[in-house]
């Protein structure tokens, strides 16, 4: 393990289309522990950005607080950042998205942040729709305090201490879909092949996008009997491969059809899944909810996109407010000046 | 018995039953006093109920203008046999009982000391209407049209008001005015009309009011009216006695005035919160994206907020705050005033923290001081919260009309924008004191493809925003932070200092709702020979004329409406006059807002009781016996 990041960067480095490197979307060097699936997940959105072509400076960064709620400062350094208080980024990226919906907002959390403390704000920005992507790094585990259970450790699973968990887990996928989120997906930070298109395909979409990231916790929860454990999830993971093409690309058809089932997204871009056995219709929150259930009850994880509702309307379109940032107006547009004051006074007397 | 004579200085309860529609009639009765010239106060004493429960509209009517509460009770109007007990016993002795005498009076109500008017109410409501509804609405407008003639009321007024009420409603107006009618018709017939207690029309100006135009509205409303004009663009709340109206208000002015012609679309955007948590996350994080936002809510609604609003004073985010004050703790009195909140407000959330508040006293003050809450927000990168009450909030004042220079700009503070961005030469530091006030400069996200993008948190940086548990690093930014509240005495709002005639070394401090009885108070006590210079304080922190006020005079009356006296703490704690012995507390905290003859009563008390002869009677005794 380095402290120190390298500022060296390779002259022929390729570029995106905006002639940005990848280095550019990276962040500070990370304090998280060696091994922790956080890092992954961190250079999983760099590499989603980057690929993406979006401007670091029209994402907005939000987390909570814990091991996975200061992410934030390990990715796109040149994006702004706000590490709010525990269990209430929710808010914080509500108001911030309804002052400019211009910009790009990924919120970071945990699982104590979002299915415990955080729970409620969590299942008030579901039912907002709010445009963003909210990604739980979820270990099962709280890190910084030392590996107390969280609400999503499985029934059964043991912590560190040894103790046996006997609360039945809380699973936000199936939460987020059962209270109105409009794009709901799983994913494990050891699967970079299926995560970071769906990291982009969450972005893409419009509206409310979850990703449930099984995170292991390498220091408190990655024992035997864990079931948020590297070797654990390896082994029950059913994961139902994605890949996300940008509107801008040509969909080359090199896979059999028989397999692939492509969903477009409201921007053009498609989101295309590959998988052969339990079969569902993704746009189908009731499959959707089955489906999952029906994996948990097998003792397997099923992860890809699970749900996703395409045409959805996010908050402000619920609100009617203008397409213009909210931000950007000043006191010609906003205030109404003194003879409407006037009129009121007159009605007063 | 004598009765009572006086001639538009008088104090008028009504005894209903909530959920009734009195509330309306009232406030029609009110403001034909108003129209008529005469400084009248209204206010309701209600329950934390929708129907069904015991509720009070009292008014009174002041010719010199006071505006507070005076105290006691010259004529009740009882409509509710509920309460009937205790408010027959709280009529003064020569006052007057007015009473539905559909049902003969209980014997054992009826006193020697006072006058009993009664008007069959029900049974005129029987008589004319047929459906209940009817029956139960217009019983309000008929006790209305009985005072007109009893209290002198101009008939044409009321008839006016009959039809600015229902206008868009036309078929409304010939009923109400026919009810008025029934009334006046009744009490013109059976009394002797107008009783000794009666009205004048007058000219609105008062020596206490000054010589304004004035307006009649609530606190709330002029709140809200100063968050269109101030440009918020996003408000979140949750649901609260007594703060509720001002996001109503915010909300009906918005689709008035903020609604884009060319689309149709909301210049605004209002989220009702799943708490308070969230709607004060939700202010903070549009503030920090560069929109104007805030929140209304009371005192378990800060209690809750108090986590985030260390956040917004710790990562330096503008925020507004409006509390309307109740009676706490816990859930408290809900529908009842009180100044409670002070002390949580000034110090809330964990660790060092200090907030910038402002007292508004007046509507025309809620909506000037919530217009400048925004600019000091965003000057002090701060949260600001605005100190009103129940009785300020939720029920009508006369007040100055609101005013709003046209040339007046938006002060946004220290933006940097992608320009200043690029002429900067040095790195740009967002907690660096630059200036040397203890206010940093701050960007807007996105504002510059490779510049002014930083990390904000709640945890301990240095000057250019980076994680640091650096003792030093922590001790000079906390002591920036201590700058800046510094800086922030220079333009809040100074205090309102009035010397009396005589020289005097007695004071009185108050603010807020407690302001108008007050000085009523004091004028009381003038005529009794003692002297008081006041001070109504209109923000904290103190500024240099708060100190001055505490070190030139000896004993200090610190009048406020809670039990603790967190006034004078606030005082004892944030100034550096050493001023334990001489602030006296004068409290009250029954939930009702306090009146002039209790605070009279109280300074007086203290005073004469206690071993302290007036300054000015000594000063007037060595004068005539030198």
């Amino acid at each position: 393990m380095t402290y120190v990041k390298p500022a060296f960067r390779h002259p022929d480095a390729p570029v995106n289309e905006l002639g940005r490197t990848r280095a550019e979307y990276e962040g500070g060097l990370s304090t998280l522990c060696a091994g922790c699936g956080h890092d992954s997940i961190s250079a999983a959105i760099i590499d989603a950005c980057f690929e993406l072509n979006i401007e670091p400076h029209k994402v907005a960064k939000l987390s909570g607080i814990g091991c996975s709620s200061k992410t934030p400062a390990y990715f796109l350094s040149g994006s702004h950042s706000f590490n709010s208080v525990h269990g209430r980024m929710p808010s914080v990226a509500t108001g911030a998205n309804l002052a400019n919906r211009e910009l790009t907002y990924i919120g970071i959390s945990g699982d104590g942040d979002t299915a415990s403390i955080g729970l409620g704000q969590f299942a008030h920005v579901v039912r907002r729709n709010l445009n963003m992507t909210y990604i739980v790094e979820n270990n099962g585990c709280y890190g910084l305090t030392k590996g107390q259970d969280s609400a999503t450790m499985d029934t059964g699973a043991k912590n560190k201490k040894g103790d046996i968990n006997l609360y039945s887990p809380i699973d936000l996928a199936r939460l987020a879909i059962e209270i109105g989120a409009t794009f709901v997906g799983r994913s494990f930070s050891g699967d970079k092949q299926q995560l970071v298109p769906l990291i982009k395909a969450a972005i893409s979409h419009r509206g409310f996008a979850l990703l449930d990231v099984i995170s292991p916790c390498v220091t408190f929860n990655n024992h035997g009997e864990s079931t948020k454990s590297y070797e654990h999830v390896r082994k029950v993971n059913d994961a139902m491969p994605v890949d996300f093409v940008p509107m801008k690309e040509e969909i080359t058809a090199t896979y059999d059809s028989g397999t692939t089932f492509e969903v477009c997204m409201h921007d053009g871009s498609v989101v295309r899944l590959y998988k052969q056995d339990n079969d569902y219709d993704i746009e189908d929150r009731q499959a959707a909810l089955e489906a999952t259930s029906h994996y948990t009850q097998e003792g397997k994880i099923l992860t890809g996109l699970l749900y996703i509702q395409r045409d959805s309307e996010e908050l402000h379109d619920q609100l009617g407010t203008t397409r213009r940032a909210l931000n950007s107006m000043d006191e010609n547009e906003l205030c109404p000046g003194s003879r409407f004051l006037d009129s009121i006074n007159a009605g007063l007397r | 018995m004598q009765a009572k004579q006086s001639i538009n200085d008088f104090v008028i309860k009504f005894a209903n039953v909530n959920g009734t529609g009195s509330a309306s009639a009232n406030g029609m009765f009110a403001k034909a006093i108003f129209r008529m010239g005469i400084p009248v106060s209204p206010r309701n004493i209600f329950p934390s109920n929708i129907q069904g429960m015991p509720t009070w509209y009292e008014v009174r009517v002041s010719q010199d203008g006071y505006l507070g509460r005076r105290g006691g009770t010259d004529i009740m109007v009882c409509v509710n046999p509920q309460s009937m007990k205790r408010d027959v016993a709280e009529v003064d002795p020569g006052g007057y009982f007015i009473y539905d005498s559909t049902k003969p009076l209980d014997l054992r109500l009826v006193r020697q000391d006072i006058h009993y008017i009664g008007i069959p109410l029900t049974e005129i409501c029987l008589r004319e209407y047929t459906d209940a509804r009817q029956r139960l609405l217009f019983k309000n407008v008929i006790y209305v049209g009985a005072l007109s003639a009893l209290l002198n009321i101009d008939f044409g007024v009321l008839k006016d008001l009959v039809a600015d009420q229902f206008k868009g409603k036309e078929k409304l107006i010939t009923p109400n005015i026919y009810a008025l009618e029934l009334g006046h018709q009744y009490a013109s017939k059976h009394f002797d009309c107008p009783i000794g207690i009666r009205l004048e029309r007058g000219h609105k100006v008062a020596k206490h009011i000054e010589d304004f135009d004035n307006i009649l509205m609530d606190g709330n409303t002029a709140a809200a009216l100063g968050a269109v004009y101030a440009g918020a663009t996003v408000a979140a709340w949750y649901p609260i006695t007594p703060s509720t109206s001002v996001v109503d208000a915010f909300d009906k002015y918005c689709r008035r005035l903020r609604i884009d012609p060319g689309t149709g679309k909301k210049n605004y955007a209002i989220i009702q919160a799943e708490d308070e948590l969230s709607a004060l996350g939700m202010v903070i994080g549009a503030n920090w994206n560069g929109a104007r936002a805030f929140t209304a809510t009371s005192g378990p609604g800060m209690s809750l907020m108090s986590e985030f609003l260390g956040l917004a004073y710790f990562a330096e985010i503008p925020t507004v705050l409006i509390d309307v004050q109740r009676a706490g703790p816990s859930t408290g009195m809900p529908t009842r005033t009180q100044q409670s909140d002070v002390l949580m407000a000034a110090y809330a959330s964990h660790g060092d923290t200090k907030h910038v508040l402002l007292f508004p006293a007046t509507p025309a003050e809620c909506f000037s001081m919530t217009v400048e809450a925004f600019d000091l927000a965003e000057r002090l990168q701060t949260p600001i919260i605005i100190m009103s009450d129940l009785d300020l909030g939720m029920n009508e004042w006369m007040s100055p009309p609101l005013e709003f220079d046209d040339d007046y700009r938006y002060d946004r503070g220290k933006v940097l924008s992608a320009s200043d961005l690029d002429a900067m030469e040095e790195r740009f530091g967002r907690y660096k004191d630059v200036d040397g006030d203890g206010i940093p400069y701050r960007t807007y996200p996105g504002v510059h493809p490779d510049k002014g993008a930083y990390f904000t948190r709640g945890s301990s940086r240095d000057e250019y925003a980076a994680y640091t548990e650096d003792g030093s690093e922590y001790v000079r930014n906390m002591d920036r932070l201590l700058q800046k509240f510094e800086s922030a005495k220079e333009i809040v709002p100074e205090p309102k200092i009035k010397q009396s005639e005589l020289e005097t070394r007695y004071g009185a401090v108050f603010f807020g709702t407690t302001a108008s009885p007050a000085y009523e108070a004091i004028e009381i006590l003038e005529k009794e020979g003692i002297e008081l210079d006041t001070m109504r304080i209109r923000a904290f922190p103190f500024n240099a004329d708060v100190e001055r006020f505490l070190r030139e005079h000896d004993r200090i009356f610190v009048v406020e409406q809670n039990r603790d006296g967190q006034m004078r703490r606030l005082l004892l704690n944030e100034t550096s006059v050493p001023a334990n012995e001489k602030l006296i507390p004068i409290l009250e905290y029954d939930g009702l807002p306090v009146t002039a003859r209790k605070i009279a009563g109280m300074i007086r008390n203290y005073i004469t009781h206690g071993n302290v002869t007036p300054l000015v009677r000594r000063i007037l005794k060595e004068e005539a016996t030198a």
